[in-house]
């Protein structure tokens, strides 16, 4: 297999349960959840690739794969079927030497080998499939050339309270990095791994085939890769991302990122036609609103069908709300129907799911409500 | 419904929505929010199962062809058979335009003969309904007629479809006529000028009238052999809208202010197809204020919205009040703006303190790209 060459080859792990989403990754994987009322998550990840023309982009897919798959095809919808390269969704397969799933971050990439080097190229592009931003990996990579970087991490200042949920590393003046921890439980800096990494890619492949040999560790770049790479004083950088950058891991942080939106002046800016971000858009009538309705503060998409009242929301495509419902706070996922009477306060509602009449979902701003309806159980306390 | 294949025969008559035919013809007015008028004739076609289509395109192209594309949005793009858009042939030694359709469907009479198909769809753009062309077609094979026409039967009170062709059926549903509506009867069959025949037919006729120089336009050729054809005819039930002036047209979209019909219209046989945009969900501000209105995706509404159609990419100010009206893609309404009864066409730009007021029967049409 031969493919015409490219320059750098990016690589999306899409593999992820993500437990801490609760009922919502119940039946798909966390990179095809929903958010902000037409997009899935990896929409984000692929349209930054679109829109930085890179053309070649593998998609490692592993838990609950079918909505994913199902959602990614052939790549159209972020322009990525293409002649040479395209989208090439990878999973775990069998060789001649037996076949298992993918052990860890690394693992994954070294299993797909052959994929990235029927490109030859001079770059890899590590991304992560379940991360809310906008970034031109193209500006990226110009860096890493200018350094001569045989790794540039993309680096974001989170608040110190939060940053023992991230890849935590040091960096000197000229951004050189000289310390890395993955998750540390004490955190001393606030300079968080964004999960997004270019490699020159035969000092990875290299790096990768000695890893795999490797038992005692855990495959992973964040845990071994990274900071082995640090440690031996090679050319690692941290490039400094200072746009919105949001990591939807829990159902809080899901929920909040779609509040985010509900604001004109939010740094995302998905009105910008300069850098669309593309989804797989359902072919669905414009929204109607009726007599009887009243929205305010809200997003809204096509093929919704509004009686009732809607403040502070996100309603997703093709969602009914009947007459005498209130909705506050939350986020409905597409294709709900929600019926008379109902009261949703701080909740999300998974998508397809039926509400029945008069039923009341009240959450907290600090706990969020599921519900998933027939889909899972009712909530969890 | 393989053996079927669809025509869209897009010589109509503008002359009537002349305001909204700018740059661009009657099939690619912007309808409904997100839709042009031929999405819903594509589309019907398409959820019928057919998988060859060839529109007859006439006069401004341009618009269209943006729209069409390689017809992927209605999966159209097909290595067998697909979307086929023809042009009439510009002959430069013969500067007199030809009055009719006929010699341009003679000019590509290959592509019938080329078609595999055994049924042709013929249809229009201007008529707008949901129609299950199976149903149609399972009539047409079922009664062995030559030629089946599509028709409602309606109640002239309602006025809305002048100078329409009409239908006149003996009992068994038998066409013996074909006249105008001049608005006179009581009760009158409007033809939704679909039709179902053989190709093999198809062929014949547009050969005939040429040969015998007896027609100009393909339905003359058919109406002139009325009497030795069987033609039955096959009533339509649904929703119609019909596009062939500017009051209609814009009744057309207030009728889908209503719940049933905009089911009705937009999933009863399948779901209508458009080219996709990307545009984001539609932003309402705290001071929006939205009533009985029909709203696409990518708009930011921060003023009062009553009684309207909103297209994509709308920006409706805090203090603009937009009622009764129509408002195509990229419009942006200033503040503290009053409208009623106008039809805004795309990338129209209303500044601020400005008040217009059409008419219900009239309404105001702003041209393409004009600020005010």
């Amino acid at each position: 297999m031969a493919n015409y060459k490219q320059e750098m080859v990016a690589m999306i792990l899409a593999g992820g349960q993500g437990s801490r989403l609760r009922e919502i990754t119940d039946c798909i994987a966390k990179p095809a959840v929903p958010f902000g009322g037409k997009y899935r998550i990896i929409d984000f990840t692929l349209s930054n690739c679109s829109n930085s023309n890179i053309s070649a982009v593998g998609v490692l897919t592993q838990y609950q794969p079918l909505e994913l798959n199902t959602h990614i095809g052939i790549g159209s919808s972020w322009d990525l079927d293409k002649n040479s390269g395209g989208v090439k969704i990878l999973q775990p397969f069998f060789d001649k030497d037996g076949g298992k799933f993918y052990q860890g971050t690394a693992n994954a990439i070294y299993e797909n080998m052959a994929y990235i080097d029927s490109y030859d190229p001079e770059y890899v592009l590590i991304l992560s499939g379940d991360h809310i931003y906008k970034m031109d990996y193209q500006k990226m990579l110009t860096v890493h050339k200018t350094l001569n970087a045989d790794l540039t991490i993309a680096v974001i200042e989170v608040p110190l309270e939060e940053a023992s949920r991230f890849g935590l590393l040091s960096a000197d003046e000229n951004d050189l990095i000289f310390d890395f921890h993955e998750k540390p439980e004490n955190p001393t800096t606030n300079l968080a791994s964004m999960g997004i990494y270019i490699f020159n890619w035969q000092v990875l492949r290299e790096r990768l085939i000695r890893e795999n040999e490797n038992e005692e560790t855990t495959h992973d770049f964040g845990k071994d890769i990274i900071p082995k790479m640090v440690q031996e004083h090679c050319p690692v950088y941290a490039y400094r991302f200072n746009g919105y950058w949001k990591d939807v891991g829990t159902v809080e942080s899901l929920w909040e990122a779609n509040m985010d939106l509900i604001n004109l002046d939010n740094e995302l800016n998905l009105h910008d036609k300069a850098w669309r971000n593309y989804s797989v858009n359902p072919m669905s009538p414009p929204h109607y609103i009726s007599a009887s309705a009243s929205v305010e503060l809200s997003l809204v998409n096509d093929g919704c069908l509004i009686k009732g009242n809607v403040k502070y929301s996100v309603i997703s495509t093709d969602v009914h709300i009947g007459n005498n419902s209130k909705i506050r706070k939350s986020v409905i996922m597409p294709d709900v129907i929600i019926e008379d009477d109902c009261q949703i306060e701080y909740a999300i509602v998974i998508s397809g799911v039926r509400v029945p009449k008069g039923t009341k979902i009240i959450g907290r701003e600090d706990l969020i409500q599921v519900y998933a309806g027939d889909k899972g159980g009712e909530s969890h306390e | 419904m393989n053996d079927v294949m669809g025509i869209i025969n897009l010589s109509e008559s503008e002359e009537n929505v002349k305001d909204l035919t700018l740059g661009r013809n009657l099939a690619s007015i912007h309808i409904l929010g997100r839709y042009r008028v031929i999405d819903f004739a594509l589309s019907n076609m398409v959820n019928a199962g057919l998988t060859n289509v060839a529109i007859f395109n006439h006069g401004k192209g341009h618009s269209l062809m943006m729209h069409l594309g390689s017809g992927k949005h209605w999966g159209l793009d097909r290595k067998k058979d697909g979307l086929f858009v023809f042009y009439p042939d510009q002959n430069p030694d013969d500067n007199n335009r030809r009055l009719g359709d006929l010699e341009y469907f003679k000019n590509h009479i290959d592509y019938l003969k080329n078609s595999t198909q055994q049924y042709v769809i013929l249809s229009r753009s201007y008529m707008i309904c949901n129609m299950d062309f199976k149903k149609m077609v399972k009539a047409h094979k079922a009664t062995g007629a030559d030629i089946t026409i599509a028709y409602k039967k309606m109640e002239n009170s309602v006025g809305r479809f002048m100078g329409c062709d009409t239908l006149e059926l003996d009992t068994d549903e038998n066409i013996i006529g074909i006249g105008k509506n001049l608005g006179k009867d009581k009760y009158y069959n409007i033809s939704l000028e679909m039709y179902v025949l053989k190709r093999e037919l198809l062929i014949k006729i547009i050969e005939e009238s040429i040969q015998k120089g007896d027609a100009r336009f393909l339905k003359e050729g058919i109406m002139n052999r009325l009497s030795s054809f069987d033609v039955k005819g096959w009533r339509f039930g649904g929703y119609l809208g019909c596009i062939n002036n500017t009051p209609n047209y814009f009744q057309t979209n207030m009728d889908l202010l209503n719940e049933e019909a905009w089911h009705e219209l937009f999933n009863k046989n399948g779901k209508i197809f458009t080219k996709v945009m990307d545009a984001p969900s539609t932003y309402y501000s705290e001071d929006s204020f939205i009533s009985n209105s029909m709203i696409a995706n990518g708009c930011i509404i921060e003023g009062t919205v009553e009684n309207s159609i909103i297209c994509r990419d709308v920006h409706i100010k805090k203090g603009a009040i937009v009622r009764n009206s129509i408002v195509f893609p990229n419009v942006i309404i200033n503040e503290t703006t009053n409208l009623s009864y106008v039809i805004l066409d795309k990338n129209v730009v209303i500044n601020s303190n400005k008040m217009l007021f059409g008419d219900k029967q009239n309404p105001f049409v702003i041209k393409k790209n004009m600020v005010l």
